[in-house]
């Protein structure tokens, strides 16, 4: 017990800097959400009068391990559940856009150095406080707390001075910075609350209620919302941490939806449930650790990736749903996304066995493939892996573990040798994606080390130009790729299984179940 | 007119575990298609002359891969029990035959392990040592000793005070010598029968670790494995979870009816 919960506070530690979304999906967006968002779809699906009030079961696959802190959680699953709880002073909306929140209104400067913001009246916390500018202080300070080495929120190390005026909030930074916007989703928090990790405030449309480890977490309607309030009254978020039991549990009745399934399973259910289709966001590959030998060598990660065929594992999992992608970035980024890169490895088994053989390694090598157990994409897609990987000679076995033990053993000890999981973003920014892979920084799990990818990095972070830092990210993405970083392999479809009792289920381009628009179906 | 009966159940079960044995044996050498071999065409394809039993969500070919998971399953519950089995024997008999204090230390640790459920045992090890089948095999291992031993014990407290086993003393022979070459042949009727039962245990327990995905990871086929990741298909597929489930049935009514045979 005391070494667990020591683990699981180094690995809190490890890596709270990054509010990386790691789970097995994640989603992201466009900085101001201007862009269209191909694959994504906000309609809809299921139709029928909304009702209000009634409750609901959702299945999830992990339990809020990291923390119930909105400034502190690292885990993609955390962020979706916590979504429905705390709000910044922006927030995404379903179409990628930010929209106002905690404030009313928000003003940018001509030169793009200072930031206002305007309080929304009459918002409240989920202890009946209303919001001030003392507690939207207070929160952003926090995250910006630079006494423990990197910030909460690392964007924020560029606040000059967050300042008090009236109603309204003024942030000025040291440098201009375009993607700022997108980092003032960090959820706004009562001052000097200590208690986040255990009972959680905020000022979204639903407030918690209560958490069993490993069991659910259960929060019910907020009466006070400032916005268009919830339908259901309540929500209990089930964890379901065998996927091999997701389908009997829908069908048997103990959960009314569950998200990201395959489409072997979706098959099963489409006759009882609803089964909406969108994509995940989210950054699916073989991660490799580059620590490790052989994938230190860069040879030997090209032929990986010349071995893989990203098509035939869409095929596979999900009948050729998905998007290849060729580095970390994926299509909702818009702007960002180099289409392109998904071409530089096309299968080529011939090339692969070359590469091999040049690398020292004519007759392939062993390895291990460590997957989170609770997740069946990934399960799925590590499985097909192997078996391509075998034709190249590569021998891989897989090793499922417990999703705790990924989060410790994995991603903050790094200790494993490659690994299927999906990476998401945690704000609307290139950034959030790519800043993970410079050298030392605590999401870079799979310990890439590039000098050119770093100091690309800091001319995008430094510069004020929209098209020029566009243009930086751009080259990082196409150095992953050249350098055969990971193997990359998709972003995968997402499909949910909704009980048709329910209706209102929305797609966002963020790895997040908003569970204020889902209604009973008036009978 | 008993005595029939319970041969034929001897019989019965000889041949389906031959048989079992036989199907093992050519899934060793020979399959129709390689067992983890991925086409995507043929997924969830239905029993046919192509694929005998069918396909499952990855178009491997189920007949291929219960003739591998048979051979996985049996080779990991015959480790077990032979492991356990020796083990269990052992302390068994040095228990049983000296008594004393080493029967005390002995025997109170066999209780301790007793007041666990196997399965919880079992459990236990692997959550320590992690999942594979190596580690499935030393927890089973560990769980079935008490059973054994218990069993053993009992056959040799009744045989030490047997006459022949009195002389055997008289003459000098040495205590190894008569726990094995005169007590233990009396005993085996009783191991092997519970050596079948047994058998049985570890192949339904290896296969609910399996089930519960803790035991052979995937790709590897073994019985439980399979019914595992088939349940999720099973209206719409329901071939991927019966035929390894008719194997779990069969393996363990040989073995059931051979141990029944065995008995007295």
């Amino acid at each position: 017990m005391n070494r667990k919960s020591l683990l699981r506070h180094l690995t809190v530690l490890g890596v709270l800097t990054l509010t990386i979304a790691l789970g097995g999906c994640s989603g992201d967006k466009t900085e101001k959400g201007s862009e269209a968002v191909p694959g994504k779809e906000s309609s809809q699906v299921s139709s029928g009068e909304p009702s209000m009030g009634g409750s609901i079961v959702v299945g999830i696959p992990q339990d809020l391990e990291d923390s119930l802190d909105p400034h502190k959680m690292v885990a993609a699953g955390t962020k979706e559940v916590l979504f429905n709880i705390n709000e910044g002073l922006v927030k995404p909306d379903s179409d990628g856009n930010l929209i106002e929140a905690v404030a009313s209104h928000y003003d940018i400067s001509e030169d793009g150095k200072t930031y206002t913001f305007t309080l929304r009246d009459g918002v409240k916390f989920h202890n009946g406080n209303p919001v001030t500018v003392d507690d939207v202080i207070y929160s952003i300070e926090r995250c910006a707390d630079a006494t423990g080495g990197e910030p909460l929120v690392p964007a924020y190390s560029n606040i000059e001075s967050i300042e008090a005026d009236g109603n309204n909030v003024v942030i000025t930074l040291k440098e201009p910075n375009t993607e700022f916007l997108a980092y003032m989703t960090t959820a706004i928090i009562p001052k000097d609350y200590n208690e986040l990790d255990t009972q959680p405030v905020g000022t979204g449309p639903f407030r918690y209620v209560s958490r069993s480890p490993q069991e659910n977490i259960v929060i019910e309607k907020f009466a006070d919302y400032w916005g268009e309030p919830a339908y259901l009254d309540q929500v209990e978020f089930k964890i379901v941490a065998d996927a091999d039991t997701i389908v009997m549990s829908l069908k048997g009745g103990s959960i009314d939806m569950y998200a990201r399934l395959t489409s072997s399973q979706a098959a099963e259910l489409k006759e009882d449930f609803n089964i909406e289709e969108g994509t995940m966001n989210l950054v699916q590959a073989l991660y490799l650790n580059h620590a490790e030998a052989p994938f230190d060598n860069k040879l030997v990660r090209q032929a990986m990736c010349y071995a893989v065929n990203p098509q035939e594992v869409m095929m596979m999992i999900a009948d050729g749903k998905g998007t290849e992608i060729g580095s970390s970035m994926f299509p909702a980024f818009g702007k960002y996304y180099v289409e392109d890169l998904k071409d530089m490895y096309t299968q080529d088994l011939n090339k692969a066995k070359e590469l091999l053989t040049e690398a020292g390694y004519p007759d392939g090598f062993d390895m291990t493939i460590t997957v989170p157990s609770n997740y069946q994409p990934h399960i799925d897609t590590a499985q097909v892996l192997v078996e391509q990987l075998k034709q190249v000679g590569i021998r891989a076995t897989i090793q499922m573990i417990e999703w705790d033990s990924w989060l410790s053993d994995v991603y903050a000890d790094h200790n494993y040798q490659s690994t299927v999981v999906g990476v998401d973003a945690s704000a609307l920014t290139a950034r959030a994606l790519l800043e993970r892979f410079t050298t030392g920084n605590s999401g870079n799990f799979i310990n890439y080390s590039n000098p050119e990818y770093d100091s690309l990095f800091q001319q995008a972070v430094s510069t004020a130009d929209d098209a020029k830092q566009v243009e930086i990210y751009k080259q990082m993405e196409t150095l992953l790729a050249e350098d055969a970083a990971n193997v990359y392999i998709q972003d995968l479809a997402d499909l949910v299984a909704l009980n048709k009792k329910y209706g209102g289920y929305t797609f966002y381009p963020l790895y997040v179940q908003d569970m204020s628009k889902i209604y009973l179906v008036k009978q | 007119m008993k005595k029939d009966r319970r041969n034929l159940n001897f019989i019965l079960g000889c041949v389906i575990c031959a048989v079992m044995l036989l199907l093992v044996i050519l899934g060793f050498f020979y399959t129709p298609y390689g067992p983890d071999a991925m086409n995507g065409p043929d997924k969830f394809a239905a029993p046919s002359l192509r694929h005998l039993m069918g396909a499952d969500q990855f178009g491997r070919d189920i007949f291929s891969r219960v003739l591998k998971g048979l051979g996985t399953t049996g080779w990991i519950s015959l480790v077990t029990v032979a492991i356990g089995g020796l083990t269990g024997t052992l302390v068994g008999a040095l228990t049983g035959y000296y008594g004393g204090i080493l029967d005390e230390i002995l025997m109170r640790i066999n209780d301790i392990l007793t007041a666990f459920p196997s399965f919880l045992l079992a459990l236990v090890f692997i959550s320590v040592l992690g999942p594979g089948k190596g580690n499935l095999i030393m927890a089973l291992s560990i769980a079935f000793i008490p059973s054994f031993a218990r069993v053993v014990r009992g056959e040799f407290l009744l045989y030490r005070e047997r006459d022949y086993v009195k002389s055997a003393k008289l003459w000098g022979a040495s205590g190894i010598r008569i726990m094995f070459i005169h007590i233990l042949p009396n005993a085996l009727p009783v191991i092997l029968s519970s050596a079948a039962i047994g058998f049985n245990n570890a192949v339904l327990a290896e296969a609910s670790l399996s089930y519960l995905g803790i035991g052979v990871q995937p790709p590897d086929a073994s019985l439980g494995r399979m019914i595992s990741e088939a349940s999720a298909y099973l209206f719409s597929a329901p071939w991927c979870a019966v035929f390894p489930g008719v194997m779990i049935i069969l393996l363990i009514l040989g073995f059931g009816m051979i141990s029944d045979g065995l008995k007295r």
